[in-house]
């Protein structure tokens, strides 16, 4: 049996793929904010990252196999934190989704996108058939769809609904037939007028802020149309960092965080913008280069869950940015503001590394 | 436990294959709405950006002051701000403006209308929808910057008078520049700007208003200002100096300030006026600020018509101070020998129909000059019938009546002076000869307007100088040249002298060491019982006086008009005129000056009764009115002194 665990087996090509996403996620939090109050900020985003990537080799270090076995106390854990999130939470912007621990806030639902990871791989793992049966799906529709719930409760649409091409992928690389397939997308198709019945009035704002945004310039519509004259108004080669007037004058809402890439995108111009997403669609295929490469199955179905939700993340962002998307909160991974959302990344990717260092195994 | 999920190696290649390309195509379409924004519709969002971050600000320029002509201030500015309602986000206006409404003290119907009458101008376009904001304004826009990003303040100049509705006539007012006035400015000026309305404000509009600047700022997306882009600074209007003295505008006032009528001092050598009066008035203040319609209306309705200048605009009958004009045509056209005599027996009959004089008595045995001194109806009755109205109307023109003075005020009246092709003209008939006989004591068809009055005395004393009135201190008169013979001037002179120095009708008048010479005259306000239909008791007439000093080539000439009372013009205009010209000679021989030269001051009771109807003769082209007046005049007797 080879060594397993040397520095020479993590991916250093993703880690420098992250460091490079960091890096300019950096420069453009400071860019952002430091003429302003918030000024300072880029400094508490390299303390995050530090701390995120310290975590991330700890992580890595476990077994991923140990890490599995715990699932369902995992699950567990992930379903009383979101109770107690229910119930004691501290709200914050209109939703509860912080818990008070260790001095700080922590996004609890950051913590059960990670714990939801690691129980769908382990759930798709133990499935032995070829394809997925109707009964597996299921089953496996209800682990998912009971924490979803929770969430949607804070209510945090976007990252309840990060748990949904979680779980797709997983059936998906499981086997999922082709029928099954059809009948959820039809299922969803009707689904989506019900559910939009049911959605909060700020969220039913969003939405038809989305499909016509010209109706309200300044009302709802309004982040929508500030991100996309920012990013149009940055033409090829932008307008330099620190110069982008939608940027500095704060007319491009939360600038530093869910909104970081109009910013980017009006001071780099379209060549930043190219380099950064060629950054992520490298980030996002060394993954699935990963999976291919994982020791077995469980391996597997762990790193392309990690790229469900970091791909998730990415394409919603992006696309909110240009407004091919409503607005949903949900920031742009590695890039955007924020502690929880950064540590959260630095430890899927721990799961990553977790499963690459041990590729050789027997 | 049994590890049940290791060590199977079962790998979905294909799929995960799969999963690769649905990533680049992901980011290739994430790629593609960049290149869409950044590339192909980036000039649009270029320019939405600088919208966002440059506001542009008008810098009002101050308009000119007004001074006298010792430089002391009539009218200037003081620094005010007012409110400026950004429209280029319709719907976000429409949310707030309760909340607008509310915090400005404005009605909500009353914001509305200002947004609605502004709805056809360009939407970058800010409004002013309170012109004089308050401190609490003020406090209140300041407070509200971020969720009320529409309001703006502006800092204006806004007209002031200081003395008030001292000369509002003369002066005018200023208001927001009409549609129509934008349309014809070739565009010199623009909706929202200040324009003089009336008087000099308007007519040196150009000089007095300057160019207004242009402030571009940078700001952020609470509308706080964070830098300056350029700044055009505003020109300010230039000043202008008035030939007007404030120290005789103020006896003037003084004496008219409860009176209907008007005055004018002018000198008679240059035509700089002096002062001038019209009453009643209104105060130009209220006009800095935008007026309320109600008051607005009301000043429009006013039966006393308070926005008349009645100095320029006043066309009345000029009674008896129309015998100078004949006095001169009798000399002049030599149609009688100058020591013609007429006996007045108190009336005389011509065409069948009998003319009373003033003095039911009689005058006796009367020459031109015991005429003009005792303003003997009869004598000029006379003098008139062997004239002809043609020839009165060629002296009568030729000393500037029925024609505008040229003075450097808008909207001048003309007045008028009849003759045979004017009724054949308008009326389409021919001249009743009785009519000629009450044209002759200035009543029937011929109106004047008291400037002229002040210019046709000028005129027959300086030899026929017919001087260009005019209030602006560096202006270029033209004096038009009637040539009277020395004879006539003479003659007329000395008889205007003797009206006050000889006993005449102005004989209370007289001032010490002053050649102080003049014509009273007093009016029927309409004849044929147009007056009484109007409400109108018989017995009002306007008092006409105007004097003049010294008594050939005259430094100061004052006309005035009192209108609508019972009394005569040596009684009831006199006092102003014989003040104007004391105070002119206290003043030039360094006397302290009075601004109560006589007893009839502010308080006194001779006020014109409230609510009549209009005491002018208005010669608008109402053709009831005009028709009227060329019906031969009645028997009534009219009276002068």
């Amino acid at each position: 049996m080879r060594e397993r665990g040397k520095l020479g087996d993590y991916d250093w090509w993703l880690l420098a793929t992250t460091f490079a996403i960091c890096g300019v996620g950096v420069l453009e939090i400071w860019s952002a904010t430091h003429a302003s109050h918030l000024a300072g900020m880029h400094n508490h985003q390299m303390e995050w990252i530090l701390l995120g990537v310290g975590l991330m080799f700890l992580l890595s270090r476990v077994d991923y196999h140990t890490i599995m076995e715990q699932a369902p106390i995992l699950y567990l854990i992930a379903l009383i934190a979101l109770i107690a999130v229910l119930a004691l939470g501290h709200a914050r912007f209109g939703a509860k989704r912080w818990l008070p621990i260790l001095g700080g806030f922590l996004q609890v639902s950051e913590l059960v996108k990670l714990i939801i990871i690691i129980v769908m791989a382990r759930f798709f793992a133990e499935v032995r058939t070829e394809e997925l049966s109707l009964g597996d799906l299921l089953k496996a529709a209800g682990v998912v769809g009971l924490p979803l719930i929770l969430i949607m409760l804070q209510p945090d649409l976007g990252t309840a609904l990060v748990l949904v091409p979680l779980a797709a992928i997983g059936a998906y690389l499981a086997g999922l037939q082709w029928k099954h397939a059809l009948a959820i997308m039809a299922l969803a198709a009707i689904m989506v007028p019900v559910g939009y019945h049911f959605l909060k009035p700020y969220q039913k704002e969003r939405v038809t802020t989305f499909l016509r945004p010209e109706e309200d310039p300044k009302g709802a519509g309004y982040q929508i149309l500030q991100s996309k004259i920012a990013v149009g108004s940055g033409g090829f080669w932008g307008k330099g960092l620190g110069n982008g007037s939608q940027n500095q004058l704060g007319f491009v809402p939360v600038r530093y965080s869910d909104f970081i890439l109009a910013a980017l995108a009006e001071e780099l111009g379209f060549a930043g913008v190219f380099v950064a997403l060629l950054l992520y669609m490298f980030l996002l295929l060394r993954l699935v280069q990963n999976a291919q490469r994982a020791h077995d199955r469980a391996g597997m179905f762990l790193v392309m869950g990690v790229a469900a939700v970091l791909g998730f993340h990415v394409l919603v962002n992006v696309a909110m940015v240009i407004g091919f998307m409503p607005v949903t909160g949900i920031p742009l991974p590695l890039m955007s503001y924020g502690g929880s959302a950064t540590l959260f990344v630095f430890l899927a990717l721990g799961l990553v590394m977790n499963v690459r260092i041990r590729r050789f195994v027997n | 436990m049994s590890i049940s999920f290791q060590n199977d190696k079962r790998m979905p290649q294909g799929r995960l294959a799969i999963a690769s390309y649905v990533i680049v195509g992901m980011i290739a379409l994430l790629l593609f709405g960049f290149w869409k924004l950044q590339i192909v519709d980036s000039d649009r969002y270029a320019q939405l950006a600088e919208r966002n971050r440059v506001r542009s600000l008008p810098i009002i320029a101050p308009r000119g002051s007004m001074l006298d002509r010792e430089g002391r201030v009539l009218v200037d500015n003081y620094p005010s701000f007012s409110v400026l309602l950004l429209r280029d986000a319709p719907t976000q206006v429409d949310r707030l403006l309760p909340q607008i409404a509310d915090g400005l003290g404005m009605s909500l119907d009353d914001v509305k209308q200002q947004i609605d009458g502004a709805k056809y101008m360009p939407k970058f376009q800010p409004i002013v929808i309170k012109p004089e904001a308050s401190q609490s304004d003020i406090a209140f826009i300041e407070s509200h910057r971020a969720d009320i990003p529409v309001l703006e303040m502006l800092m204006v100049h806004r007209r002031r008078y200081p003395h008030g509705d001292l000369m509002a006539s003369a002066v005018g007012y200023v208001g927001e520049v009409s549609a129509e006035q934008v349309e014809n400015s070739d565009s010199k000026l623009k909706p929202g700007d200040t324009v003089g309305k009336a008087g000099l404000e308007r007519q040196y509009n150009d000089t007095l208003m300057g160019t207004d600047g242009l402030r571009r700022v940078i700001v952020n997306s609470i509308g706080k200002e964070v830098g300056r882009l350029e700044q055009q600074d505003a020109i300010p209007g230039k000043p202008i100096q008035l030939t007007i003295d404030y120290d005789l505008q103020a006896v003037a006032d003084n004496y008219m300030a409860d009176k209907e009528g008007a005055v004018v001092a002018m000198d008679g050598r240059t035509g700089e006026i002096l002062a001038m009066v019209s009453r009643p008035t209104f105060d130009p203040n209220d006009f800095a600020v935008r007026i309320p319609n109600a008051e607005w209306r009301e000043l429009n309705t006013d039966p006393r018509t308070p926005l008349l200048n009645r100095a320029v605009q006043g066309q009345m009958a000029p009674g008896s101070v129309f015998k100078i004009v004949m006095a001169t045509a009798m000399l002049e056209s030599k149609a009688l020998p100058d020591d013609f005599t007429a006996f007045c027996p108190g009336h005389a009959d011509f065409y069948g129909r009998t003319f009373h004089c003033w003095r039911p008595a009689g005058h006796g045995s009367v020459d031109l000059h015991k005429a003009i001194v005792d303003s003997c109806d009869v004598f000029f009755y006379t003098i008139g019938q062997r004239m002809g109205i043609d020839r009165i109307q060629q002296y009568a023109t030729g000393l500037g009546l029925g024609r505008r003075t040229g003075v450097d005020l808008p909207s001048e009246e003309t007045g008028l002076v009849p003759s045979e092709e004017w009724v054949q003209r308008v009326y389409h008939h021919k001249w009743y000869a009785g009519e000629t006989i009450s044209v002759s004591i200035g009543q029937g068809a011929v109106t004047v307007t008291p400037i002229q009055m002040a210019r046709m005395i000028a005129a027959v004393a300086s030899g026929g100088n017919l001087v260009q009135p005019h209030f602006l201190k560096n202006f270029t008169a033209k004096t038009d040249r009637f040539p009277l013979d020395e004879n006539t001037v003479e003659k007329v002179t000395q008889g205007m002298y003797g009206v006050i120095n000889e006993g005449g009708t102005g004989a209370s008048l007289k001032l010490q060491n002053i050649e102080f010479s003049g014509k009273s005259g007093t009016a029927q306000l309409m004849s044929y019982g147009a007056g009484s239909k109007m409400g109108k008791k018989g017995k009002e007439t306007n008092g006409w006086f105007v004097g003049y000093a010294p008594r050939r080539d005259p430094e100061i000439v004052v006309a005035a008009v009192i209108q609508g009372s019972s009394e005569h013009g040596g009684t009831t205009a006199g006092p102003v005129v014989r003040d104007l010209v004391k105070a002119y000679y206290d003043k030039k021989s360094g006397v302290k000056m009075q601004l109560e030269y006589t007893a009839k001051g502010k308080r006194q009771e001779n006020v014109a009764p409230a609510g009549n109807a209009s005491t002018l003769a208005i010669a608008h082209p109402g053709i009831d009115q005009a028709a009227a007046q060329a019906v031969p005049v009645s028997a009534k007797p009219t009276e002068a002194r």
